[in-house]
């Protein structure tokens, strides 16, 4: 066994040094990534993948700590991704996300990796994707991607996330309304955090506004919770609403595997049905036989034969 | 050639202390050395201080101790790093350290201590020396 079959048995089986190993090829080893990712892509698709995003100042890792505890409490096990951004002009990064969840660094069921931008755009970094495809196919049930997001180009989060909550906090300035646009529109759940500071209520309200806008019917009602980090105020209720988004997802997803089921049954059932009302006036008529002895003398062939009867049949309904 | 591959630092602080201005002013400068380093702040315990090592697959660890609790606490960070099987990665230390404390602490296996007042241009300098070279 190759070392990245090893590795990749070892993320396969939960191992945490595995894992760990895992994520640095990741990030590191263009050569190596794709067979690892080709190796335990069987055992993903089972996470909810959760990103959770919004401006510096609003709590995030603390509530993120509180979220993880909950999920802990409730049986589940946790992978998160923290994610901060990798300087432009040394190309070094200070990834301390950790310190608001290092409690957590000792519990068997809760991985972390902290992981610098590199770089790359939109909040996120390149490796962030496989990296949440390895927590997942290791086992973990839920994933979480905690990022910075306050401008309008931090919205990478969507495409590594099936639900997307937006932490904000009263007195962060004007930057409620700076965000209409962008995180606004892909936030499935918004939380104002420091719920107990003034303004909370008209923080809320300012997002409500904005939600307005936009009149078109969804299916998904985007909530607005509020949350006190510190106490853990609010934490249950938004567990609930991340459970209840997971099951809106699982529908939406059946729904559309209905559609397909019932697309294909209905064109075999219409296939059925025409090719054995041909097939039966043919042999009524006693022409069944003379068509196949034709076709066996090679004076023509089956193709065209059903080419000309459903020509002949259709021109005359 | 270029390699996306950066050194990755833990910068942690085992103990009660709670002076972490200079485990700050050393995770910024090794930050602004191009290297990617995770902070998890003050009273960390031997046990957190690995396990992070061990999900962040660190190449380095720098440990900050002003409390003396280093006779203690150093043998039992680098005992459970070998237990869990992580022997190549450069420790070093700094804070209030006695002199004469540094030869057993260095048999330890720890590279290097540093005292108050070291430049953080030896510091870096010894990390880009002795990184462990990674396949």
């Amino acid at each position: 066994m190759t070392k990245t079959e090893e590795i990749a048995q070892g993320v396969l089986a939960g191992d945490r040094r595995s894992i760990a190993r895992a994520i640095t090829i990741i990030e590191n080893d263009a050569g190596e990534a794709p067979k690892l990712i080709a190796s335990i892509y069987p055992r993903t698709g089972n996470a909810h993948v959760i990103g959770l995003t919004g401006p510096s100042g609003s709590g995030k890792s603390t509530l993120i700590e509180k979220i993880v505890r909950e999920y802990r409490r409730r049986g589940k096990t946790v992978g998160v991704v923290a994610v901060d951004p990798t300087s432009p002009f040394t190309g070094g990064a200070f990834l301390g996300d950790r310190i608001r969840m290092q409690e957590l660094s000792t519990d068997q069921g809760v991985f972390i990796r902290s992981m610098a931008t590199r770089n790359y755009p939109g909040g996120i970094a390149k490796a962030t994707k496989d990296s949440v495809k390895i927590l997942d196919a290791a086992g973990k049930d839920i994933v979480m991607v905690e990022t910075v997001g306050a401008g309008q180009s931090e919205v990478e989060i969507i495409k590594v996330a099936q639900t997307v909550v937006l932490i904000h906090a009263p007195g962060l300035g004007d930057e409620i309304q700076a965000i209409k646009a962008g995180l606004m529109e892909i936030a499935d759940i918004f939380v104002i955090n420091k719920a107990d500071r003034e303004n909370a209520d008209k923080a809320v309200m300012d997002i409500q506004a904005i939600l307005q806008l936009d009149d078109k019917e969804k299916a998904w009602k985007t909530p607005i919770l509020k949350t006190v980090a510190l106490t853990g105020e609010g934490v249950p209720q938004l567990i609930e609403k991340l459970e209840e988004h997971r099951r809106f997802l699982e529908k939406e997803i059946e729904r559309r595997k209905s559609l397909v089921r019932a697309e294909a049954e209905l064109i075999e059932a219409i296939k059925e049905k025409a090719a054995s009302s041909v097939i039966e006036e043919l042999r009524r008529e006693g022409k069944f036989e003379e068509l196949l002895q034709k076709i066996l003398r090679k004076e023509v062939d089956p193709a065209s034969v059903a080419e000309k009867l459903l020509h002949k049949k259709l021109k005359k309904t | 050639m270029q390699t996306t591959r950066k050194i990755r630092v833990l910068i942690a602080k085992p103990g009660l202390d709670s002076h972490d201005r200079g485990a700050k002013i050393v995770a910024r400068a090794l930050r602004d050395a191009g290297m990617e380093v995770i902070y998890t702040g003050l009273r960390q315990t031997p046990e957190q201080i690995v396990e992070t090592a061990l999900q962040e697959d660190v190449d380095v660890i720098g440990l900050s101790i002003l409390s003396g609790a280093h006779k203690a606490l150093f043998p039992k960070i680098m005992e459970l790093l070998k237990e869990r099987g992580l022997t190549d990665i450069l420790v070093f230390a700094g804070g209030i350290i006695p002199e004469e404390d540094i030869p057993e602490i260095k048999k330890l296996g720890i590279k290097e201590i540093f005292g108050p007042g070291t430049s953080t241009e030896k510091i870096i300098e010894c990390v880009l020396e002795n990184v462990p070279k990674r396949a």
